[in-house]
């Protein structure tokens, strides 16, 4: 009972959290993205533009919600309800520090891959049910890539696994903090794995040089071309809570999580997450967009071999005695 | 005969979709008129077999103003403005046009510096135009919610160097008007000279930016490459011109072919590529805008003095009377061969009887049916911005 309500209150507490930080992380991202385009970004809600996300979110919530007249009605509203369950969903088992945790599973790891990977299927539904060609298009698009990149994914987070010897994430961190990880852990095979994590990342979250089941300047929208007003904002913030989540897993898995070279806890979670959630948007507005034949040729010619390959890297370590 | 033998071979484009493959399970995409790669309005019919083009056909009319039927009621000197609006990415090209034919069909000499300010003008244009293609053509890469809109705003950046400069020629930022029968309405500011040297050496640094962000990025290249490949052959029967000719191997440029303005003076280094894909045509656009841009600092640099216009100003707009006669005239715009023809006379002598316009975006479109199947959706996209259509011109 005392689990219960320690997960109850803590998933609560994680998840306002979460909401909060991509808040600002919308801001961020505006003001960011005009920096890069010598442009200012948004100026003229709050000081220095802070209020922009509320600003975007009162707009996006005052539109009429259009449902078009052969959807798919019980799909199409129940897609972007599930977007965010199952993005949120992941958040539960990520360690941000010892105490803040909603729920320490065994098998964390396994968790996260299997409900992050449930996210194609409200994609999919999304993209069937609103019943126009541009989202069906989208819909394709996101479960070949979705599909395909969760091998990699699988790869890149075998190779901690492999390491550590453990399912759990937070037993992933304590293993880094034990074995010097600013140290020896980063370098072979942790940074490609980090690197193969950080490109599956960005695909399982449809986000650019991956954006391809939104494609807006092909697909007009994607999935979400049919969507208008709160639904369309849950898939927003769907989606910007996958970015988050994912690089709260990557700063655990491969970043030693909340350790650090002096006064560990929650803070260095933060920072790190931060840091990673900002270079995802570094990489958005910076590259173009692949074609989708190109994106399967990256992961199967390349990503998933290399995955392998570190896998087997990282078992030869810890059988040869390189870990302990 | 050897151009006809040039479509041999391809996909008919008028081939009913039935006839195609009588058990196909194809979807038919209407990629457009409201579609934010279009260019403008712009509607393809695509049928799809899977997200494979199987037939693309095009679909014009929809930016359709009655430009040519316009331009047989105002008179002669009210029709600048008008065409300004024709090519709206480069609208000094399309003075020049039109009061080059009116100059033909009168027997005007114009005299020596407007020709080099003409000259000086077309250059810059090209490069402000070239930079709105690049504009576009990354953002139908990259989206606009994304790195392609990065360098959209970057290359917005340095055309408005070039619009500056023309406000100070002209006072009007876009809809110039500073071209007349006879010559400039206005010429070059003091100082001008100065201050478009330095903005010419400040875009050709940062014209190195934009090729490291487009042609030197492996996924600009690995989207262009080998897309969208089209027959040297295939588009001079279309009737191509431009960049669009010249990244299919074809070396023809009347800037050089056919000299008007100063460009018997100044030479003329033509960019011509032979792999005829989108990326030709890339690569072909960044020459062209280095080369613009040197022969836009000679034309400063070797601009002579004398009058600007062999009329005094006209400022009735009936001053000018054509009783007969008919003129072409064509010019090298940012998209090819931008011809007006023009035949004087009929019931008002002020107004030109009939005026047709022959625009080069409309011919590059008509490319579309020939190179579109077998790309997929996200190439079609690709190949439409290469082709640079500007539907004001298209549809006028």
């Amino acid at each position: 009972m005392n689990g219960l309500l320690h997960g109850a209150v803590y998933g609560a507490v994680i998840a306002s959290a979460l909401l909060s930080v991509i808040a600002v992380g919308i801001w961020f991202e505006r003001k960011f993205a005009g920096r890069m385009q010598s442009r200012l970004g948004p100026t003229m809600t709050g000081p220095v533009g802070l209020l922009q996300p509320v600003a975007d979110v009162i707009k996006l919530l005052q539109k009429e919600d259009i449902v078009p007249r052969d959807a798919d009605r019980h799909l199409f509203d129940l897609a972007p309800v599930l977007a965010v369950l199952c993005s949120l969903g992941t958040a539960a088992v990520i360690p941000f520090s010892p105490e803040v945790i909603a729920s320490d599973l065994d098998v964390g790891v396994v968790y996260v891959l299997g409900i992050g990977g449930l996210m194609v299927i409200p994609t999919f539904m999304a993209g069937w049910a609103s019943n126009n060609k541009f989202s069906l298009l989208g819909g394709m698009r996101a479960i070949a890539q979705s599909v395909s990149y969760g091998v990699p994914l699988v790869l890149a987070v075998l190779v901690p696994v492999t390491l550590s010897g453990t399912l759990s994430i937070s037993g992933i961190v304590a293993w880094q903090s034990a074995h010097h990880w600013t140290a020896v852990w980063p370098v072979i095979p942790g940074l490609p794995a980090f690197v193969l994590f950080f490109m599956a990342m960005l695909a399982e979250s449809n986000r650019i040089p991956f954006d391809i089941p939104e494609a807006e300047s092909e697909l007009v929208a994607g999935i979400t071309t049919e969507y208008t007003g709160a639904k369309f904002t849950l898939f927003y913030m769907g989606e910007y809570v996958h970015t988050l989540v994912g690089s709260a897993l990557g700063a655990a898995l491969f970043f030693g999580g909340w350790d650090g070279p002096f006064r560990p806890g929650l803070h260095w979670m933060v920072a790190k997450t931060l840091l990673l959630f900002a270079v995802v948007y570094w990489v958005r507005w910076s590259l173009l967009r692949f074609r989708s034949d190109q994106l399967m040729d990256i992961c199967w010619k390349w990503l998933t071999p290399i995955g392998v390959g570190l896998v087997l890297l990282a078992a030869a370590w810890v059988t040869f005695g390189g870990a302990g | 005969m050897e151009l006809a033998s040039a479509t041999r071979g391809k996909i008919d484009p008028h081939l009913s979709i039935y006839a195609y493959e009588a058990e196909a399970d194809l979807m038919l995409l209407h990629f457009g008129p409201q579609h934010p790669s279009t260019h403008g309005v712009f509607r393809m019919d695509l049928h799809l077999d899977g997200e494979t083009v199987v037939k693309a056909t095009p679909y014009i009319g929809y930016l359709h103003r009655a430009v040519e039927k316009l331009c047989e009621k105002l008179t002669y000197v009210q029709l600048t403005p008008i065409v300004d609006k024709n090519d709206y990415v480069a609208p000094m090209s399309n003075e020049q046009a039109l009061n080059m034919a009116f100059e033909k069909l009168l027997g005007i000499e114009v005299p020596r510096r407007a020709r080099w300010l003409r000259t000086l003008f077309a250059e810059l244009q090209r490069v402000a135009s070239h930079l709105i293609w690049l504009a576009a053509q990354t953002i139908d890469l990259g989206g606009a919610l994304g790195g392609g809109s990065t360098l959209f705003l970057h290359c917005l950046r340095e055309r408005e160097l070039i619009m500056d400069l023309f406000e100070e020629v002209s006072g009007a930022r876009f809809h110039y008007n500073t071209h007349t029968i006879g010559g400039n309405r206005h010429d070059l500011p003091a100082g001008w000279g100065e201050r478009a040297k330095a903005a010419i050496t400040q875009i050709e640094e940062r014209i190195h930016e934009h090729e490291a962000m487009s042609l030197h990025n492996r996924i600009f290249i690995d989207r262009m490459k080998g897309v969208g490949i089209l027959d040297g052959a295939l588009a001079l029967e279309l009737g191509i011109t431009g960049p669009v000719l010249r990244g299919s191997g074809v070396d023809h440029d009347l800037r050089r072919d056919a000299p008007y303005h100063a460009y018997d003076e100044l030479e003329v280094n033509v960019a011509v590529e032979t792999a005829g894909d989108c990326l030709a045509r890339a690569k072909v656009r960044f020459r062209e805008m280095r080369e613009s841009l040197r022969i836009a600092r000679c034309a400063i640099e070797g601009m002579p003095e004398g009058p600007i216009c062999s009329y005094k100003p006209i400022r009735q707009p009936t001053g000018v009377k054509v009783t007969a006669g008919q003129a072409y005239a064509a010019l090298e715009s940012p998209r090819g061969e931008l011809g007006t023809f023009v035949i004087g006379g009929g019931d008002t002598p002020t107004c030109p009887y009939r005026l047709k316009i022959r625009s080069p975006s409309l011919h590059s479109l008509s490319a579309i049916p020939y190179i579109m199947p077998g790309a997929t959706v996200s190439d079609a996209v690709a190949i439409l911005g290469s082709l640079d259509p500007i539907m004001g011109e298209v549809d006028r």
